[in-house]
């Protein structure tokens, strides 16, 4: 692809863009989905757990995000947790 | 998006600060007034002022108020009674009429909400009508002139937003200990840069707590997916588990009176050991299903959940008390709200809590102006060949001022409009909020149409005048001014706090205006009008161009 520098650059940050508060809001909402089921409380306690932590999660998947080397680094690290708990999430749902 | 992972941070922390930081300032703006909102509200009705130490018990107080509604409002569907409290006086019943008779089915019925006379259960007559600074509390929220759904959504974003901002700008911090002690003037670019991060390190800790715990106050609606696995869904039966005293039945539609209140207020304080309830609201009184529910006042614990008790409306027996024993998760929600709103804190405390937010106000400032003045320095060549700055910065430019300068006078515009307004005027509440409005979007357009020094400093002054005049203005508008309230110490103390207040920060708006002001004269001096950089030059820069 011979795009220009400039406009290159300006199609990196959007795409991090993104990743980050599309992807990291998807991973948190997962997080939150997952602990809520998984956590050894009461129901309702387990869901302020996880909705607690939730907001941690995205915090930190943004910071990932634009600190990735890579645009492929930022992106998988989102997406790779994210199927990989919205996977428990399905096979936990499946079982009961 | 930098080499290296400090680099890459350093850019986030620019970029997620700048985007929401104009949001940020009016939501850090408002939240700090909402500390003292009970005292806004007293101050902004100069009425109740000499009213103010008429002590009178709860019992009286509830039941002067039960006959009152009684008296207004036996069809209403439910009945509130806010007692009397320390921070504020005033007894207040408010009620929710059936909707008529021809409304679309799902009418909600209309809320009105009237401040009695303790002694008579009259409606104060001469009160005049003002959201005060509840009006402020909703603002830091809900903003204005949108639904509350969408403007939380936005704050919340712009929360988080900041929440990245100050997490990635720690990181970006090589030496955060020392910078908290550095601080060079007049230095331009630098100044800023060390304002900034005084204002940040000084108070991070409550910046960091004051983020995260206000994502935390709208957590369900934010991130409701936990609730959607646990509870497949159903909020309503989540929220049973989490607020028990939320629910209440239907009516029977078979009329019964009403227990008498006092015994079950008795019940409820003796259960509490004594301390004293907050509010009663009586669900469907009248009706063979009312319910009686009696709110703890708010002890001086960091948990915002106070307990409660419910009784049977009709046989005065005891229905459930909640909230006596907590979860450990719902406990730490509780106190993490707490923190938030913080109506644990004494008055010294408050105060901490009211200057850590005037210090965010100041982070957030400082830093959009930094990025104008670090960007305006890149077109320093480009100026100098008679070029033009490029559209980005003068929009930058423009918004801090109208943001930065602008919002004072808005906010100062709100409280004239409270003491100038007629007192019987129809709306008044409205016109009130109009008049803030009006004002900061007058400053914001003056701004955009010209982003310059200048600019800077009519705004400043006009905050400033503004500000100081609010303490001259109570002399002929009210009898309770700090003549009284202060000199003659006869009170309310809240009020001449409030005085005192406003009259400081027009003082620290006039001085960044004349500091400004002054500035502008030594760039005369030097021959260099070409610039504008608000409120802050570098004199080192500028010597060296002499």
């Amino acid at each position: 692809m011979n795009l220009n520098p400039d406009l290159r650059y300006r199609l990196a940050v959007a795409s991090r863009a993104l990743a980050a508060i599309g992807g990291g809001y998807a991973l948190s909402a997962v997080t939150a989905a997952l602990l809520a089921v998984v956590l050894p409380m009461q129901p309702a306690e387990a869901v302020i757990t996880a909705t607690l932590l939730s907001f941690i999660v995205f915090c930190c998947a943004v910071l990932w995000v634009f600190a990735a080397r890579t645009a492929w680094r930022a992106w998988g690290g989102i997406v790779a947790p994210g199927m990989l708990l919205g996977a428990g999430l399905l096979a936990l749902r499946s079982m009961s | 998006m930098r080499e290296g992972f400090r680099q890459s941070m350093a850019w986030l922390h620019t970029w997620s600060g700048l985007l929401v930081c104009w949001v940020l300032f009016l939501v850090f703006c408002a939240g700090t007034a909402s500390y003292f909102r009970e005292e806004i509200t007293l101050w902004m009705k100069p009425e109740l002022h000499a009213s103010h130490a008429a002590p009178i018990t709860n019992a009286q107080a509830a039941q002067t108020a039960l006959t009152a509604l009684q008296a207004k409002a036996p069809d209403a569907s439910r009945w509130f009674i806010t007692l009397p409290a320390e921070r504020s006086t005033a007894l207040r019943i408010g009620w929710i009429s059936p909707p008529p008779k021809d409304a679309p089915p799902k009418t909600r019925g209309k809320f009105t909400s009237q401040i009695i006379d303790p002694l008579t259960g009259e409606k104060m007559p001469d009160v005049r009508e003002t959201r005060g600074g509840e009006f402020l509390y909703r603002l830091h929220f809900d903003l204005h002139y949108m639904p509350a759904l969408w403007a939380r959504w936005i704050v919340g974003f712009c929360a988080m937003f900041m929440l990245v901002a100050i997490v990635s700008g720690v990181i970006t911090h090589k030496r955060i200990f020392k910078d908290f002690f550095t601080f060079r003037p007049k230095k331009g670019q630098r100044s800023w840069l060390d304002a900034h991060n005084a204002t940040a390190v000084l108070a991070l800790p409550y910046h960091l707590m004051i983020t995260y715990t206000g994502l935390v106050t709208l957590m369900f609606m934010y991130m409701p997916w936990g609730i959607q696995t646990a509870y497949k869904g159903n909020q309503e039966s989540f929220f049973a588990d989490v607020f028990p005293s939320a629910r209440n039945g239907k009516p029977a539609g078979k009329p019964m009176p009403l227990t008498p209140l006092q015994p079950l207020l008795a019940q409820a304080e003796q259960r509490w050991h004594g301390i004293p309830a907050a509010g009663i609201t009586i669900n469907h009184p009248g009706d063979a299903n009312a319910t009686i529910q009696i709110r703890r006042q708010e002890e001086k614990g960091l948990n915002y959940i106070q307990p409660s008790v419910q009784f049977n409306g009709v046989t005065g027996a005891l229905v459930s008390a909640d909230n006596e024993d907590i979860g450990g998760a719902n406990a730490t929600r509780g106190v993490l709200y707490g923190l938030h709103i913080g109506h644990f804190a004494n008055p010294l405390l408050r105060v901490l809590f009211f200057l850590c937010g005037l210090s965010g106000c100041a982070m957030v400032a400082t830093g959009a102006l930094l990025w104008a003045v670090k960007t305006r320095q890149g077109y320093a060549k480009k100026l100098a060949a008679g070029g033009r700055v490029g559209f980005g910065l003068r929009l930058v430019e423009a918004l801090n001022i109208g943001a930065i300068a602008g919002l004072p006078i808005a906010f100062a515009a709100y409280f004239w409009a409270n003491r100038l307004l007629p007192v019987a005027m129809p709306k008044r509440p409205d016109a009130e909020i109009s008049w803030l409005f009006i004002a900061w979007a007058v400053a914001a357009v003056l701004a955009q149409i010209r982003p310059d020094r200048r600019m800077w400093q009519w705004q400043l002054w006009v905050g400033a005048l503004l500000f100081m005049g609010i303490p001259i203005l109570n002399i002929f508008t009210t009898s309770s001014h700090l003549g009284v309230t202060l000199f003659m110490a006869q009170g309310p103390w809240s009020v001449a706090g409030f005085d005192l207040t406003v009259l400081a920060l027009g003082i620290g708006l006039a001085l960044a205006a004349w500091h400004l002001g002054r500035k502008k004269n030594a760039t005369k001096k030097t021959g260099k009008q070409g610039l504008q950089e608000p409120r802050e030059t570098s004199e080192a820069k500028l010597q060296e161009a002499a």
